[in-house]
């Protein structure tokens, strides 16, 4: 290395932990708020280091919002839509890539259309038919218009299209399996780190989605964990460290859901990008 | 016309009996149920919806009781409404405040990503792990880093002797704080597509533009920026796509008050106002109107930014964009006849 490459390099990394810096600062700011109390954070100058009132400040986020409550309830709609996603895409996604079928490539194209619709076009109509069906309020409007959807199956097709040899289903139709077995026993093996992409790319999005539930979850004891964090807000918004403690308990398990797969997650996310 | 149906047709039967199968529709069953799902969850939540949203845009309805046809009148009513031209202005100005920085900064990072052989993982990770946080509690932490008076900004701003600056009643200040947060979210995800379209590229260019004697300086304008173009026009457009919806931030800031979107009605977005006409003031007609108008906007930036980064000279575009292209026409052609 010579030592101009040297120096760039070094600038580099400084450059790269500066970013770094300011991309977590506002979780150590979030867990510096939540551990101290509202005086503390609001008194000049401001407390900048992490406190010792964390757990009273978490038992008042407990007393003031049914927190586990809602946390089981976007629990089950995250579980749910995802597993349904993964079932769904994945299904059409094999039918897509690996089989001929009249109308294929049309009914494909119809799909890559629908890509074009904002989904809050159909924000006011989609309530209305969900009001008709009585489903407001219910677990089955965030769960069911959710549960297939078109970047999943467009995303799993690509994948399957290189990853599924084309000789593995011969040889299962050679066996006398069917279509459906075709798909358990040479498509889903395959398909398995596609699934792990899809599955916690869908998770997180259902997790952290606000304005949906915010429409449909009408019920006050039914909130998910977004929206009841941000009620959390507006009836104690004064009790910054209260509110804080919510956001800081709403945030940790996605991370941890995230920091799993964290590496492969990324890798492929990019790597879908690539294919637009 | 009936001379130009009954060719194909004549094809399709030769085609069916040379090929022993009774009826390929039937034996083909088991794929259409594969893909069905999809199709029809489509159809109820996606496209009926969207029908049915023309026809409650040309109604005023509050949701329950009748509706009442009163044509264009929403569509008027909207280009004439200055809030909903205000929301525009607010939406343009804080995609704008959001988006340039958001790139150019994921640019840079990418850069130093891609020339950074340690730590690799480390900071794709760090990068990342806003977006995948919460906007709710991400804006609620940066609520409280942007209050007028409490505010750890204001802090800083005052012990290095300059005065606090009204974060969160100010015009400005609201759009300011908005942008930010859309940025810190977003900055990291663009630099890993970026990072992404920049390993895409083949060494021996930048081996050829080494022997040719060419700055980093060069290098960097001259071949990896032309040749990001397409990942470029990626990230553009789903910034501005994403820009045109921005909605939560403004929600969470505010809360639903007399003025969506704070003190003048400052940080009121177009999704904003189409939340607060349609589920708060129960003008669903109005609302689907709104929703139109957004889809329009939409469509239109997406046209210009095709134009204007990936657009007029096809002989840059890849030839997976180009087969892509022809693609797309085929399927028009298919679906015209």
């Amino acid at each position: 290395m010579t030592p101009a490459e040297r120096l760039r390099t070094t600038v580099g990394h400084v450059v790269l932990m500066l970013g770094v810096a300011v991309s977590l600062f506002p979780f150590y700011w979030m867990v510096v708020m939540a551990s101290n109390t509202t005086p503390d954070i609001f008194a000049y100058p401001p407390k900048l280091l992490i406190g010792s009132h964390l757990f009273e400040n978490m038992g008042k986020v407990l007393d003031n919002v049914d927190f586990f409550g809602s946390m089981l309830l976007t629990l089950i709609a995250s579980v749910s839509v995802t597993v349904l996603v993964l079932f769904f895409d994945s299904l059409a996604a094999f039918a897509f890539a690996k089989y001929e079928f009249p109308g294929r490539n049309f009914l494909f194209g119809l799909l890559l259309a629908t890509f074009m619709i904002p989904a809050q076009l159909s924000l006011v109509p989609q309530f209305v038919t969900l009001a008709e069906f009585g489903w407001i309020g219910s677990l089955k409007a965030l769960i069911i218009p959710g549960a297939a959807n078109a970047f999943g199956i467009f995303w799993m097709r690509q994948y399957a299209k290189g990853a599924i040899p084309d000789e593995l289903i011969s040889a299962a139709k050679v066996d006398g399996a069917g279509f459906f077995r075709q798909y358990l026993t040479v498509g889903l093996p395959v398909l398995r780190p596609g699934l792990a992409f899809l599955g916690i790319f869908t998770f997180i999005n259902v997790w952290n989605d606000y304005l949906w539930p915010l429409i449909v979850m009408t019920d006050p004891n039914r909130l998910t964990l977004q929206v009841a964090l941000d009620q959390l807000n507006g009836i104690y918004g004064t009790d910054y460290s209260m509110v804080m403690a919510g956001a800081l308990m709403s945030v940790i398990p996605l991370i941890g859901v995230f920091l799993i797969g964290a590496r492969s997650f990324i890798a492929d996310l990019a790597a879908g990008a690539m294919k637009f | 016309m009936a001379v130009t149906k009954t060719i194909p047709v004549t094809a399709a039967v030769r085609e069916e009996t040379a090929e022993k199968p009774p009826n390929r529709f039937r034996q083909a069953f088991p794929q259409y149920a594969a893909i069905s799902p999809f199709f029809i969850l489509f159809a109820v939540f996606g496209a009926f919806p969207i029908l049915f949203s023309i026809w409650i845009s040309f109604h005023s309805w509050d949701g329950i009781g009748a509706m009442k046809f009163v044509g264009f009148e929403q569509y008027s009513y909207l280009l004439g409404d200055p809030k909903f031209w205000q929301a525009i202005g607010n939406t343009m100005i804080i995609w704008v405040l959001s988006t340039v920085p958001m790139l150019l900064l994921a640019l840079v990072i990418a850069n130093a990503l891609h020339n950074a052989t340690r730590f690799r993982t480390f900071y794709r990770i760090a990068y990342f792990i806003p977006n995948v946080t919460s906007v709710v509690a991400v804006t609620l932490v940066f609520g409280s880093i942007f209050s007028n008076n409490f505010g750890l900004l204001n802090a800083f701003l005052q012990s290095i002797g300059l005065g606090k600056v009204e974060w969160l009643t100010q015009p400005w200040g609201i759009k300011i704080a908005i942008a930010t947060i859309v940025t810190w979210r977003w900055v990291g995800y663009n630099a890993i597509i970026f990072l992404a379209g920049l390993q895409a590229i083949s060494a021996d260019v930048y081996e050829a533009a080494k022997v040719d004697g060419a700055s980093p300086r060069q290098t960097f304008w001259r071949i990896t920026v032309p040749m990001l173009r397409p990942v470029i026009l990626f990230t553009a457009v789903t910034s501005t796509i994403g820009g045109l919806q921005i909605f939560t931030e403004s929600r969470v800031l505010f809360g639903d008050t007399n003025n969506i979107g704070g003190p003048g009605d400052a940080g009121m977005t177009i999704v904003s106002y189409l939340y607060q006409s349609a589920f708060i003031k129960n003008q669903f007609g109005y609302g689907a109107a709104i929703g139109w108008a957004l889809f329009i906007l939409i469509v239109l930036f997406s046209i210009i930014n095709w134009r204007l980064i990936g657009g007029n000279d096809s002989e840059r575009l890849t030839s997976r964009a180009k087969r892509r292209a022809d693609r797309k026409i085929a399927v028009q052609k298919g679906a015209a006849k």
